[in-house]
């Protein structure tokens, strides 16, 4: 039974034929843990919850897992909630990458809510790679909070894709505190569609001298589906750099807000912000069909290159 | 025989005449210059047979292989084997140079992108991945572009000023496609107003404010486009009449 679940979680993300089990990793399933698998100097802490799981990831001092560390969060039946408490711990110098799948195959009416407090610590590296598979007709509601400290010198990166089925209803909020030469990357891709709704709140705090932030986000809408992003950046110590990137393409009766917020308080600092709105470019557009494209075609291209 | 027949074609936009009872035919697998001083609508008459949206409430038409093609969008005139590369080519942020190739190719396969890439004198391992954006050179993109219309194998093109922002390198690349195009059947009009490249034709048109002034020969052509035209205080040029533009 636990085994069919993972298979079926994991074919829907096309990692039934490919999935090593010696990998690090765990599956979830609503709030049921049906494997996981740690390496030296991983350890995994999960426990159930009545509507999700909690677990606590910590990667010990200097240790470096060479093999990203995969993490599948699925809701195998149509309705539901999933609740995930993460508590994520890299120790100094430490460095791991995670590849996290949220997989909703039958979705009718599904919340996927997120908690996450992630401490990375002195010199070390963490990556964060989520990837959204979603039904192509049902709703999802995702609700990621994500609260990250950065320690000097620390790395961190973080990367949402939704890109395949419906988005349903998407609201990120994600903050990050940086330290003194620590540097902070989040991206976020999102392609709404129907009546979907995304909405994006991403903040870095640049408080340690020379700290870095750059937060970009690539949204694409259409038919009826609204986009809001708020992304900011306060640049509070000397020498810290931060850029915030938001391009979004709209289509048809798509709406899309965009609000990047720069704050400098330190005449040392340096924050830029670029945003662009609109439908797709026209010599793009006219390029493409120039080569012998139907508009729906060179629209699809130039969506997928925004995306990518 | 013609493939492109522009007849009696007059465009005004506002009140600006950009071209006015323009009539040319283009013989099928020649390479024809249309040349003109800035302002003289060579560009304009490039986007009109190509059928862009900003450019299609000329009056006359133009007839491709005998028939009327100024219905026709975009697209359209594209599958029976129109093409244009502008001036300035695009740039699409995120699409790899093999995607981009691949979008317009008409056999969908990577030796196909190889060998495109190759006949512009760009090394297929360095450029395949590269996305087309801004950190390629103008000389780059302006060669990305021609292997795109390499692959899609076209029956005319049109190339809007094929040596703008491109170093002499590139330019020799250039015209080694268009010999390329040219063995292949294809028939192509160069717009331009560089002697260097006018060169390349078999047979010239010379434009100037939205009308035909002469054709023939390039040499001819090129002698009075030399001689008159390079040193007219032109009315068109920009800075005696805003309301000029090509």
């Amino acid at each position: 039974m636990i085994e069919e679940q993972i298979e079926e979680l994991l074919e829907s993300i096309n990692l039934h034929r490919s999935f090593d089990k010696n990998t690090p990793h765990i599956v979830i399933n609503a709030n049921k843990v049906l494997r996981s698998q740690v390496v030296e100097g991983l350890t995994i802490e999960p426990e159930e919850l009545s509507d999700g799981v909690k677990a606590r990831l910590r990667v010990e001092k200097g240790y470096k897992i060479l093999q990203p560390v995969h993490l599948c969060f699925g809701m195998l039946p149509e309705r539901g909630v999933q609740r995930i408490i993460l508590e994520v711990q890299i120790e100094d110098e430490a460095e791991v990458s995670f590849l996290a799948h949220c997989t909703f195959p039958q979705a009718v009416d599904i919340q996927h809510l997120m908690n996450a407090e992630i401490k990375v610590g002195r010199k070390a590296r963490y990556s964060y790679f989520e990837r959204h598979w979603h039904s192509d007709e049902g709703m999802v509601r995702v609700v990621p909070v994500a609260k990250i400290e950065l320690a000097e010198d620390a790395r961190f990166s973080t990367e949402f894709e939704l890109l395949k089925g419906r988005v349903g209803v998407i609201d990120i909020d994600y903050s990050t505190v940086c330290q003194a030469r620590s540097s902070a990357e989040m991206k976020a891709r999102i392609f709404g569609r129907l009546d979907d709704r995304i909405k994006i709140k991403e903040a870095a705090v640049l408080e340690g001298e020379a700290s870095r932030a750059v937060l970009t986000t690539h949204i694409a809408v259409r038919d009826e589906a609204v986009a809001e992003i708020n992304n900011e950046i306060i640049a509070k110590a000397p020498y810290s750099r931060g850029h915030v990137d938001c391009k979004e393409i709209i289509q048809g009766n798509g709406i899309a807000r965009a609000v990047p917020v720069v704050e400098v308080r330190n005449p040392k600092a340096h924050v830029t912000h670029e945003a662009a709105i609109g439908s797709v470019d026209s010599k793009q557009l006219q390029t493409l069909m120039a080569r012998g494209l139907s508009e729906d075609q060179a629209v699809d291209l130039i969506i997928q290159g925004l995306l990518s | 025989m013609a493939i492109l027949e522009v007849r009696d074609v007059s465009l005004q936009v506002n009140s600006t005449v950009i071209l006015n009872g323009l009539s040319m035919e283009f013989w099928e697998g020649y390479v024809h210059a249309v040349v003109g001083p800035n302002g003289a609508g060579k560009s304009t008459l490039a986007n009109v047979i190509m059928g862009l949206p900003d450019y299609r409430q000329h009056t006359g038409d133009i007839l491709f292989e005998g028939k009327s093609i100024k219905n026709l969008n975009v697209d359209e005139r594209a599958r029976l084997g129109i093409t244009l590369a502008w001036q300035e080519p695009a740039r699409f942020e995120g699409l790899t140079v093999s995607q981009f190739i691949l979008a317009s190719a008409k056999d969908k396969n990577k030796n196909e992108i190889d060998r495109v890439l190759e006949l512009v004198g760009l090394e297929p391992t360095r450029y395949r991945s590269r996305a087309v954006d801004k950190t390629l050179s103008g000389g780059e993109r302006k060669r990305i572009e021609l292997a795109s219309i390499l692959a899609m194998k076209p029956r005319l093109v049109m190339l809007d000023e094929p040596d703008s922002g491109v170093d002499i390198e590139a330019i020799e690349r250039i015209f080694e496609a268009i010999d390329h195009l040219k063995k292949d059947g294809c028939t192509i009009l160069l717009i331009t107003h560089s002697p260097k490249v006018l060169e390349k034709a078999d047979h010239a048109f010379l434009i100037c404010s939205g009308m035909l002034v002469d054709k023939g020969e390039t040499a001819k052509i090129l002698e009075y486009f030399s001689g008159k035209c390079l040193p007219c205080p032109h009315k068109n040029l920009p800075d005696l009449n805003p309301g000029g533009r090509e």
